[in-house]
């Protein structure tokens, strides 16, 4: 109850203009900020993968110089994962995990406000090594030494945008552990939360478990370049594949990191527009803990070529397979809910059935990288790059849209446009497969990725490639003018927006108060 | 209430720290395991570099395996190198000498280190080197021209199906490393 009186006293309180956004503690505020950040970072890593597609819109040399080329596809990739998708979701669970479990706030505010303004900065020093003497960083996002270690005066400034990206996520997961843990409403017990609270729960224990040993590698690979240690140098007895071994001990889980919220969404979305229950909650719970456990022992399948023995590459082949279980018990379950729901096709729900489909092909070719025969021919083409971005962009992305879509209208108290949204959807759906697609057929014919020119053999495909690149693009500048649209006004929405709308956030106003939850609901 | 809750909140903050912290540790603590786990398994094709025993010296005639030498150096160190003979025949648990040449180019004296690789990598711990001059650095006066030994053997646990053995050395700058 005291509680409660304070934030009374403080309502409507907090102050004006920029001030507001740099001193909030608010999880409203800070998701709203991580949300916009992300929305950046999208463009700006868009605009790289434009640069990308239009120098392989045909063979040889057009626009870029090799090295520039090269350092897009690795600004490209940082970008993304750690400046878009990361942050969207980070944004996602500020949004909506204190009002799915009835909670007032996240339980460490300050903390909250720091991990997101670290960011800005981040990126700032990230996007900083564009015009510096050698360049931004080229050698790919994984950071491989040797090579990384041929990276100029934009060494240093990489690693810190990574320990600084690494320090955010850590403090962003804790403050959603904490939350999670302690601030549930009477009566929520674990296995009555939502399944993207649980989705996140997860996600934060493999974020702070795997971005110590990002941030570990990285800075040995700091201390090797400036100060003559050799945790990777041969010539002073280390080994450049240990850190291989240690980035995918990180990278795997990442990749987890980078769905399993995702998951959460859908899971959200489709009984909502299915009108039905989730099917199987329970064993959702139990296969995103299955997958996230795995995820921790199939590092190796990156680097099957390294030259590994029999039994490892067999280890890591099978342990990768036995993914695809609890995988496929999700997959399952989604078209479980549907079968036999009043279903209805809106937005939402469009990209939630986007990603089903679509990430299930991005599965798929998982399956096929996975086997690790196969995977020697694979191995770094295009073949590789078409699977993670299946998985990447029809999967974590088309979830997130999807999530803006759905929760849009609870946070700004106005419906966007349907028919806009729709085209959006569509427009992006076919604009992504032609991207994305022929790129299999290039990568089974043997072009390898992160190159800036290629055999006149693989001309058709990439034109294609670059067609569907650009038409994906400029779909998305109709993403951000919906979404700003509906900001800025629109039809107003209804307190539980959806039809089948089913959790506390929905019992609330749209937009909801600046502080709900005062008062813990009580769930049934 | 609050008080509680407030004591609920530190206690896990408390154990997410306590798992970063672990973390950190452990991902320090995984240079030193690499290093014991390559030992052990000889995975990485990481032969031992110190002088090794040699028990059972009776050799296995009935048997041949091909060795083959590589030597180069690394980045623009100013030296030639060149094993004497490029490849030997011998029989597993037969005890053989060979030797390397190198030679420093450059206008001033210069210490180098070498490292050698075994492939294919499970090889690498059935090759015994008792005597050899990467086991210590090699100091080389400008223009220095040295024949180096090695003193090698193909142990008879050698895998059935290996019938080639690769000895590739690479000579390091050591000052370079030091600098």
């Amino acid at each position: 109850m005291t509680t409660a009186t304070t934030h009374d006293t403080h309502h409507e309180e907090h102050r004006r203009g920029l001030m507001r956004w740099i001193t909030t503690t608010n999880h409203k505020d800070i998701g709203t900020l991580y949300l916009l950040l992300s929305l950046l970072m999208f463009m700006v890593g868009g605009a790289m993968a434009m640069v990308i597609r239009a120098e392989l819109f045909e063979p040889g040399l057009q626009f870029v110089e090799p090295q520039f080329f090269n350092s897009m596809t690795t600004m490209h990739a940082l970008i993304m994962i750690f400046g878009a998708v990361m942050p969207a979701f980070v944004g996602l669970a500020n949004w909506l995990i204190p009002m799915m479990i009835g909670a007032p706030d996240m339980a460490l505010p300050r903390l909250n406000n720091w991990s997101f303004w670290i960011l800005p900065f981040a990126f700032t020093i990230l996007l900083s090594t564009l015009f510096m003497d050698g360049g931004a960083p080229a050698g790919g996002w994984t950071m491989y030494p040797p090579l990384v270690m041929q990276t100029g005066n934009a060494f240093p400034f990489l690693i810190f945008a990574v320990h600084l990206m690494g320090i955010s996520s850590i403090m962003g997961a804790i403050n959603v552990i904490v939350t999670i843990v302690n601030m549930r409403a009477p009566g929520m017990t674990m296995m009555k939360m939502p399944l993207f609270v649980w989705t996140w729960l997860i996600t934060a224990y493999l974020l702070i478990a795997t971005m110590p040993v990002l941030a570990g590698a990285v800075t040995m690979l700091l201390t090797d370049r400036f100060f003559d240690t050799s945790f990777f140098n041969a010539a002073g007895g280390g080994d450049p594949v240990m850190y291989q071994h240690i980035f995918w001990f990180f990278g795997h889980p990442e990749v987890y990191i980078l769905i399993l919220p995702a998951f959460g969404i859908v899971s959200q979305i489709i009984p909502t527009f299915s009108r039905k229950p989730l099917f199987g909650y329970s064993s959702m719970v139990y296969a995103t803990a299955s997958i996230a456990f795995l995820s921790f022992i199939v590092w190796a399948h990156h680097m099957f070529t390294v030259g590994m023995p029999l039994t490892g590459e067999l280890f890591f082949m099978y342990a990768t397979m036995l993914i695809a279980v609890p995988t496929g018990v999700k997959v399952f379950n989604w078209v479980s809910t549907m079968w036999r729901g009043a279903m209805t096709f809106e937005t939402p729900m469009l990209f939630a059935l986007g990603f089903v489909v679509m990430f299930t092909i991005g599965g798929f070719s998982g399956l096929m990288l996975a086997m690790a025969p196969v995977d020697f021919q694979y191995h770094d083409t295009y073949f590789v790059v078409a699977h993670f971005h299946y998985v990447l962009v029809t999967g974590a992305v088309f979830a997130i849209m999807g999530a803006t879509y759905f929760w849009l209208p609870k946070w700004t108290g106005h419906m966007y446009n349907e028919k806009l949204g729709k085209l959006h959807f569509w427009l992006s759906t076919i604009s992504v497969n032609v991207l994305f697609f022929p790129q299999h057929f290039l990568g089974l014919a043997g072009m390898p990725r992160r190159i800036p020119d290629y055999s006149v053999q693989f001309a058709g495909f990439n034109e294609i490639s670059s067609i569907g690149g650009f038409a994906f693009g400029l779909t998305q500048l109709l993403f951000v003018y919906i979404v700003f649209k509906t900001i800025a006004g629109g039809e107003k929405a209804t307190d539980q927006v959806w039809e089948g709308a089913y959790g506390l956030e929905w019992t609330l106003s749209s937009p909801p108060p600046y502080h709900s939850f005062s008062i813990a609901p009580d769930v049934k | 209430m609050s008080r509680n809750l407030q004591e609920a909140k530190r206690r896990t903050l408390r154990h997410t720290l306590l798992i970063v912290g672990l973390m950190s540790l452990f991902v320090f603590a995984l240079v030193p395991l690499y290093g014991v786990l390559c030992d052990v398994t000889g995975l990485n094709g990481k032969p031992r570099n110190a002088p090794q025993r040699t028990v059972d010296i009776s050799p296995d005639t009935s048997r041949t395996v091909t060795v083959e030498f590589l030597a180069s150096v690394n980045e623009s160190m100013p030296w030639d190198f060149r094993p004497s003979v490029a490849r030997m025949t011998v029989h597993p648990g037969q005890v053989r000498q060979t030797s390397f040449v190198a030679r420093n180019r450059s206008a001033h004296a210069m210490v180098g280190q070498a490292i050698p690789s075994v492939s294919p990598g499970l090889a690498a711990l059935h090759f015994k080197k008792t005597e050899c001059f990467c086991f210590t650095e090699q100091k080389f006066i400008s223009g220095e021209e040295r024949e180096m030994p090695l003193v090698f053997m193909v142990d008879k646990d050698l895998p059935e199906h290996i019938s080639t053995v690769t000895l590739a050395y690479t000579f390091f700058d050591k000052q370079k490393v030091v600098d």
